[in-house]
């Protein structure tokens, strides 16, 4: 396979994988003969498998079935009839291999633990199914191999190439040892070499990069064949490439050392196990390529950031005032030039006509502006005229709101657009809301007593609430395990929260019930979030899959899929045309809303990301994770643009100010930071962009673009937002 | 990170004999050691699985603890039923057990009895959650509140003054309150690494903000005021406010100074004020007094050993004072002393001078002793016993001699007392048990035989105790310095303090509506208050100055009594 010619791209990995079997297996049965006391098992149950259907059958046809194959162990057999006679397959042909997988089936039970098979597929079919059949095929291709013995050598000999090689070459090709060493060490567990295994790892697995340690700790446990089912972390390794970069230079260099030492043991690993990304030019420096290295499955391609995005902001909706009172009016007349006075400041190009990078008004069908909308914009521009300028010399105050006596169970927190509601998620399932003004909470009156009211008078709105439910905070109580996420609708209507139940609820804030509880995620869900112009929503949680909901479907509109583990946050794009997620394998995707296609991939974390932000003007993503570092992110280049050291624990909360001069970042050290944005930006716009080849050389200038740091008295910061006036207020649990 | 801890990861597996136990309690017997191997091998794996999915929980839930409950969610996900109900009171809930050549750990599960539950009383319901409001930055400046962390923390404040050139702020401080401000020539030398070659002692500012001026204010006029459930509540807030590291200059100036006027008044009442205001800044957990030593020190010591304390000798108590000053010296001492300052020994010395003076009057005389008895029985074993006889004679003397005075008699009936005190409790100690009252007499002389009845009183005393002494528990009780006025001429005598907590939104609690001046009801507290008006270097302070001269420097101290004779 042409691996490194980029002949197969993701899209096509399925095929990839159901066609290995067939090349694999047969070199497989080859090469047991001799070194193996006792074949496995697993791959003697594969073999078959993947050897009965027709050789030489087109590979469409092997994806078909194995579709089919899918669909009738869930017992859709009415798909089943149409997806066959559509595809004009014989009967025989999917009984023979349904025949197949059930022998498959049998076997790899009797290997797995008797937990996970029985209850598995008892509780979970959706996952054992994903999982099961691929893991035989998966793991088979690990079957061919060399002489255990001799793996320590063939890895120290490279090692002692490419210390020997020139400077610039060096740091290039040190990145295949990770891989390589991964690699290696599977397939010698997987051959049931133990204790050569155990060997190989103690001896090499210190000279990893210490930002895969994680990963590392995950390997060291798993030392039997049989673990290697079931394991997630493996299944990443296996079905995705990892992705290297390197020079044509250094390229070169290896592949001419590796040929005259005829080594093909590792030759073999780097053909069909990685994807070596070849670019012309410089080969990058170590520190080059640090800053982009540390994901599960090495760098981005550079083709999966090549695609446009319309990071512009939508125009905003012109708001006609003769709804409201003269007097308002007048306020906002002179209201509106001072707001977009600011606003044009920050944005530049930012003007009554369309942003070119913008996209279309109606690319993503967004709700119509109901009046109440329009009063809120209304309130909003008269505010952002009362905005205060931030920058280096003019830094937020800070408001900081303890919540007292949660007994670690605080889980998250949102603050409303206008700063006028709190909400909270418990590790004991409950959701509360706090109102921070003086107006109270109220529950809208039972429909027996609403029929009493007078609909024509002028403050209806004011008569349909019930005084007598006026409280400062009001508990809402419905899932089943703790809460992860919370966001409120722009409008402040509704409340959204997910949770370890697997489930993502709607809550009206005018009755304060539940509405909706939207099902579809199997599996702990770990974010969720609104999009600003509302109806659309996001969620992603432990099942790798991110979707995208509108509040009327209870089923998503559209499942963003590709991460290799738990997404752990997710975030809307401010013209809702993109979402933007972050997983514990450590990169960041953005998704286009209309195509759902991932467009950008950005790599450079060391740990799972827990906190994304935009910035107002949608041009810049900031990231942050357990690693403790901020990353910027330029999203039309698709390109990381800075890094911020300076916490020392996971970063939860990023918040851009509303002109995006200062970031604001909260973090489990207890600390608030902020950070100038502007500077950071800017420094980089001097900067000519070397987007063809896609590195860019970060300065370390962390020190001077941190502004300040606010120490809480042990509060780990999980929440921050700017009020509409540039008020910064900050949220945590104290734990005393 | 952990790179050491990588390759112990691959080696920990349970041990075969925990499976043989395991398999025992659910009935399987005779299990082969292959298949333990096997299994433990198995369990291991599959339990750091589950520790690694428990950590993503752990991580999601915003903690940094792992709970029983992300083991729970764990097990969830592998779609194994968690365990219900495994939660335990103590830290590590396994019991031992050895027994038939085999050790076991086990986790005790008792049958518990329903009705039991049922009848005992509900717990208190636990505290809702609540949400909290407070400032942690003001356009950039963190303000000192106790909501905030104390600006500069006690370890810090104690390397400063330790070790002046040594300081290098840790980052928090030089980011959040020097950039804050934007104070260019300590921005500067805060950044310090890259102008390294001289080190310069960081400048400190001394502008209290206007908050900070009143705050001051409102705490020195409540602690030298009337109201005795004001001084309470600002002695409650010196002793626990965290914010007061920047004013700590100013009180301590406002103490020395106002002892040293006071003293001169006889103006007991406010000399009890103002110690026990030292009280309570030396039990502020975030001040680090040693800076201010040279000033407390002599106010502290003058409290002690000042000839004339009071403006009626014979009816005032101000052994109080003294007792409660001495008990303060000797916390300061134990806190503060260091090979380089040496305030204990300097304290000693001074201490025992004008003990051996011959003319040193009784109430000094108390002093000395007093504050020698508190640094501890070594003291009083090496410096005050081998005096009992000499001390014991001159008390003879005025006893039963000719009367001299009625002040001098009261005097030596207190030292007398004091001594008793506290040498009785040491000799108990050190002297073998028959305590003969004519072998009292020629070791002591004097004071020989009630001293022998006191010891033997300490003896009896002490065996009582370690009968009730627990032996699993053992209780040390420190005797607390408190400090009551029993001062016929003054209504406002200390009360029981009320310790009340303090809601404080800000750091003007303390403010109320208030008298321009604060009314005293007797007069000798009107007349000579201190009080700094403002802050600043040039404070201007109302009260009369006395030309008067103390003599204390920075370094030396030196107690002069004879000063105080003249003005007297």
């Amino acid at each position: 396979m042409a691996a490194v010619q980029g002949g197969l791209v993701d899209a096509v990995e399925k095929k990839d994988i159901k066609t290995e079997p067939s090349e694999d297996s047969g070199g497989n049965n080859n090469a047991n003969d001799g070194r193996l006391l006792s074949p496995p098992p697993g791959s003697s149950a594969s073999a078959p498998g993947g050897n009965k259907p027709p050789a030489g059958a087109p590979e469409d046809q092997q994806t078909l079935l194995a579709v089919l194959q899918f669909l009738r162990k869930n017992n859709l057999a009415e798909s089943v009839e149409i997806l066959r006679r559509e595809a004009g397959l014989p009967e025989d042909a999917l009984d023979l291999k349904a025949g197949d997988s059930a022998g498959a089936e049998d076997a790899s039970s009797l290997l797995s633990r008797v937990t996970v098979s029985s209850s598995a597929a008892a509780q979970a079919p959706t996952k054992a199914v994903e999982d099961q059949p691929d893991v035989n095929v998966v793991l088979s291709a690990y079957s061919q191999q060399g002489d255990p013995a001799l793996y320590g050598v063939y890895y120290s000999g490279l090692k002692r190439f490419i210390e020997s090689v020139l400077d610039c070459h060096r740091a290039e090709l040190s990145q295949v040892f990770y891989p390589l060493f991964v690699h290696m060490y599977l397939e010698l567990v997987y051959n049931n070499h133990e204790n050569e295994a155990k060997v190989f790892f103690e001896k090499f697995s210190g000279d990893q990069e210490c930002y895969y340690e994680d990963d590392l700790r995950v390997l060291s446990s798993l030392t039997k064949k049989e673990h290697m089912r079931g394991n997630e972390t493996l299944l990443d390794f296996r079905t995705s490439k990892f992705v290297l970069r390197i020079s044509r230079d250094s390229y070169q260099l290896l592949k001419r050392h590796l040929q005259e030492r005829q080594n093909n043991q590792i030759w073999n690993i780097i053909q069909e196990h990685l994807y070596i990304d070849i670019f012309d030019g410089m080969p990058r420096s170590k520190s080059q390529i640090d800053a982009m290295s540390g994901s599960l499955a090495g760098e981005a391609k550079r083709e999966a950031n090549k695609a446009k995005v319309y990071y512009g902001l939508l125009k905003e909706p012109e708001i006609e005032l003769p709804l409201d009172d003269e007097d308002e009016e007048a306020e906002n007349e002179e209201g509106k030039p001072k707001k977009k006075k600011p606003k044009k400041d920050s944005m530049g190009s930012k003007s009554k006509k369309q942003d070119p990078n913008a996209p279309s008004q109606t690319r993503i069908p967004l709700p119509e502006l109901k009046d109440s909308d329009k009063l809120d914009k209304i309130m909003y521009m008269k505010e952002a005229t009362k905005r205060i300028r931030l920058g280096p010399d003019n830094l937020p105050s800070i408001c900081f709101y303890s919540f007292l006596n949660a007994y670690q169970g605080l889980t998250a927190v949102d603050f409303t657009d206008d700063s006028s509601l709190i909400a909270g998620g418990f590790a004991d399932s409950t959701v509360r809301v706090w109102s921070v003004t003086p107006k109270k909470l109220r529950k809208v009156k039972s429909a027996a007593d609403l029929n009493l009211i007078d609909k024509e008078s002028d403050d209806v709105l004011e008569r349909i609430m019930d005084e007598k439910t006026a409280s400062e905070s009001k508990i809402l109580y419905g899932h089943s395990g703790p809460v992860y996420g919370i966001s409120f609708s722009p409008d402040r209507n509704y409340l959204l929260t997910c949770s370890e139940d697997g489930t993502i609820r709607l809550w009206s804030l005018q009755t304060f019930t539940c509405l909706v509880g939207y099902k579809g995620h199997n599996y702990p869900v770990w974010d969720t979030q609104f999009s600003p112009h509302g109806y659309y929503f996001i969620s992603g949680g432990h099942d790798r899959v991110a979707r995208l909901w509108a509040t009327d479907h209870y089923q998503p509109l559209r499942m963003f899929s590709g991460h290799l583990a738990d997404i752990t946050s997710t975030r809307f794009h401010p013209n809702s045309n993109y979402v933007v997620t972050g997983s514990s394998d450590r990169t960041i995707r953005l998704w286009d809303v209309l195509t759902g296609n991932c467009v950008r991939i950005f790599t450079g974390h060391k740990g799972p990301i827990h906190a994304l932000a935009f910035s107002p003007n949608g041009k810049f993503l900031a990231s942050g994770a357990t690693d403790g570092r901020v990353l910027l992110w330029d999203i039309g280049h698709g390109l990381m643009i800075g890094e911020l050291k300076g916490h020392t624990d996971t970063i939860y909360s990023l918040k851009f100010s509303r002109d995006g001069e200062i970031l604001a970042s909260g973090s489990m050290d207890n600390t608030v930071r902020l950070w100038d944005a502007t500077k950071a930006f800017d420094d980089l716009e001097t900067d000519d962009f070397t987007a063809a080849t896609g590195h860019i050389h970060l300065q370390d200038n962390s020190q001077e673009l941190l502004l300040g740091t606010y120490m809480s008295k042990s509060t780990p910061v999980i929440h921050l937002h700017f009020t509409r006036r540039n008020l910064l207020l900050a949220a945590g649990a104290y734990n005393p | 990170m952990a790179e050491e801890r990588r390759p112990k990861q691959c080696t920990v597996v349970l041990p075969t004999e925990s499976m043989k136990a395991m398999a025992e309690s659910i009935g399987v017997g005779q299990l082969q050691e292959e298949s333990c191997v096997a299994l433990s091998e198995e369990v291991s794996y599959r339990i750091k699985e589950i520790a690694q999915d428990a950590l993503k929980f752990m991580h999601h839930g915003k903690r940094r603890k792992l709970t029983t409950n992300d083991i729970d969610n764990a097990l969830k996900l592998k779609n194994v039923e968690p365990l219900y109900g495994f939660q335990s009171q103590e830290f590590i809930p396994f019991r031992f057990a050895s027994g038939g050549g085999r050790e076991l750990h086990f986790y005790e599960e008792k049958e518990v009895d329903l009705s039991d539950i049922i009848n005992t009383p509900l717990p208190r319901v636990p505290l809702d959650v609540s949400l909290k409001a407070h400032w942690l930055s003001i356009e950039g400046v963190q303000p000192s509140i106790p909501e905030n962390p104390p600006p500069a923390p006690k370890e810090q404040q104690k390397v400063e003054s330790t070790e002046p050139l040594k300081v290098v702020k840790p980052g928090q401080e030089e980011d959040g309150t020097v950039q804050g401000k934007g104070q260019g020539a300590t921005a500067a030398d805060g950044k310090g690494k890259e102008k390294g070659l001289i080190r310069l002692k960081p400048r400190s500012t001394h502008e209290l903000s206007v908050e900070q001026q009143l705050y001051y204010k409102e705490i020195t006029e409540a602690c030298v005021g009337s109201c005795e459930a004001k001084r309470a509540e600002a002695l409650q807030s010196i002793a626990t406010d965290p914010g007061l590291y920047q004013m700590l200059p100013r009180f301590s100036t406002f103490i020395s100074e106002g002892v040293r006027v006071n003293v001169v008044q006889n103006n007991l009442a406010l000399l009890i004020y103002l110690m026990r205001m030292v009280k309570a800044l030396m039990d502020n957990p975030t001040l680090y007094l040693e800076k201010y030593l040279h000033e407390l020190i002599p106010a502290v010591v003058t409290c002690i050993v000042s000839k004339q304390l009071c403006l009626r000798p014979d009816v005032d108590n101000h052994w109080a004072l003294r007792d409660f000053a001495a008990r303060l010296m000797a916390q300061s001492c134990k806190t503060f002393s260091t090979t380089t300052n040496n305030i204990q020994s300097r304290i000693t010395k001074t201490f025992t001078k004008s003990w051996l003076d011959e003319k040193t009057q009784w109430t000094t005389r108390y002093g000395c002793i007093a504050g020698l008895a508190e640094l501890g029985a070594d003291v009083i074993k090496t410096l005050i016993l081998p005096r009992l006889t000499v001390e014991g004679a001159r008390i003879k003397a005025v006893m039963e001699g000719p009367v001299v005075s009625n002040i001098d008699k009261i005097g030596a009936d207190h030292v007398q007392s004091l001594l008793l005190k506290h040498c009785a409790s040491v000799i108990a100690k050190i002297r073998p048990q028959p305590d003969n009252v004519e072998q009292y007499r020629i070791d002591y002389g004097y004071l020989g035989p009630m001293l022998c009845s006191h010891v033997m009183k300490a003896r009896t005393q002490a065996a009582l105790q370690a009968q009730q002494v627990n032996r699993t528990t053992l209780t040390i009780t420190q005797p607390r310095p408190t400090l009551t006025v029993s001062q016929s001429g003054l209504s406002g005598s200390a009360g029981p303090r009320t310790p009340s907590i303090i809601k404080v939104p800000s750091s003007l609690t303390l403010m109320s509506p208030r008298p321009g001046t604060p009314s005293q009801p007797s007069p000798p507290a009107t007349k000579y208050i201190v009080m700094a008006t403002s802050a600043g270097p040039a404070s201007t302070q109302q009260f009369l100055c006395l030309d008067f001269h103390h003599q204390i420097s920075e370094d030396q101290i030196t107690v002069s009594n004879g000063s105080k004779e003249k003005c007297n």
